[in-house]
């Protein structure tokens, strides 16, 4: 493995972590907070909607293996 | 000293504590076996670089603007958060093994002493193992200092507060001479988890241009709630094993119940 590889391994796994699922969803729910908060409708209830889901879901699958 | 600074100092001392008792196991293993001297070099030059890291990236960080630094600071908390908790609910829950500090120090010390004849003068497996371990521990470390302390814009408070935190591993680890096998690395490591959950949210939620019922107020209710929250897993999933490792009929009363 070239030191480039090694590095960009070395950067995902301390970012991103076991459960790549996590920062994209996190990454989404950030995107829908922005867009609904440039509408009328209240935002704030979003992020911690989005963390009960993912953190549930990928505990759960997690346990399951 | 504000809510979110307090929240800030804790976050950071406890995150700090459990990254550096992690770091002291391998110097400790390193140094016993092989040579201090070189062992210490090893961490010297791991400070130097994360120093330098905090120095370079810390006003880089500051000078974004501020809902562009609290979306980019409350998802990366968000994403390091979530993988802290992750793991510490799993742990707690018997899902994943505890992180044993006494046979990581067993593993580090038979490494050293299979690792080959002592160098003259600097030891490089001492020095390269010390280094790598302050290092890769302490980068999470930096990770934190800089994304609450930037967000504050108080990263002289947050470096203050993770500085006390390895003094007081490193005193620890000295008085007893051995691994701080005694720490409750999980139940530390959940702690910090919801921290840096609750403080994602609430700033990642800001930035994307969301306000917060109570304003700063909401922390007092992210914060238990999110600890609750991951609680009630930890419950869930024990009942889960319990359920799987228990015989068929007693299951069937279980889900009839």
């Amino acid at each position: 493995m070239s030191r480039v590889e090694a590095f960009l391994r070395f950067l995902w796994d301390f970012v991103v972590g076991d459960d790549w699922r996590i920062a994209v969803g996190v990454v989404v729910a950030l995107g829908v907070t922005a867009l609904v908060a440039g509408t009328s409708v209240a935002a704030w209830w979003i992020l911690p909607v989005a963390v009960v889901g993912l953190l549930g879901v990928s505990v759960w699958r997690a346990a399951g293996r | 000293m504000s809510g979110q600074e307090l929240g800030l100092a804790i976050s950071v001392f406890l995150a700090c504590a459990v990254e550096a008792v992690e770091a002291l196991t391998i110097v400790l293993a390193v140094g016993v076996t092989r040579s201090w001297r070189s062992a210490f070099t090893g961490v010297g030059a791991a400070v130097l670089v994360l120093a330098a890291l905090t120095a370079v990236l810390g006003p880089a960080l500051t000078s974004l603007p501020i809902n562009v630094l609290r979306v980019i600071v409350g998802g990366l908390l968000l994403i390091f958060g979530l993988q802290w908790l992750r793991k510490a609910v799993l742990r707690a829950s018997g899902f994943k093994a505890l992180h044993d500090e006494l046979e990581s120090y067993d593993e580090e010390v038979t490494a050293a002493r299979t690792a080959g004849e002592l160098d003259a003068g600097l030891d490089a497996y001492s020095f390269t193992i010390s280094f790598k371990g302050v290092l890769l521990e302490g980068l999470e470390v930096v990770f934190i200092v800089l994304t609450f302390g930037a967000n504050q814009h108080n990263v002289g408070l947050a470096a203050v507060a993770a500085g006390v935190a390895v003094l007081v591993v490193v005193i620890a680890g000295f008085a007893v001479h051995a691994p701080l096998s005694r720490v409750p690395e999980n139940a530390l490591k959940f702690g910090v988890g919801v921290m840096l959950t609750s403080f994602g949210m609430f700033w990642g939620a800001e930035g994307a241009g969301a306000g917060w019922p109570g304003g700063d107020a909401a922390l007092l209710a992210i914060i238990p709630l999110t600890l609750a929250f991951a609680l009630g897993l930890v419950a869930a999933l024990r009942r889960r094993a319990r359920l799987a490792a228990a015989p068929e009929a007693v299951r069937g009363e279980a889900v009839r119940a």
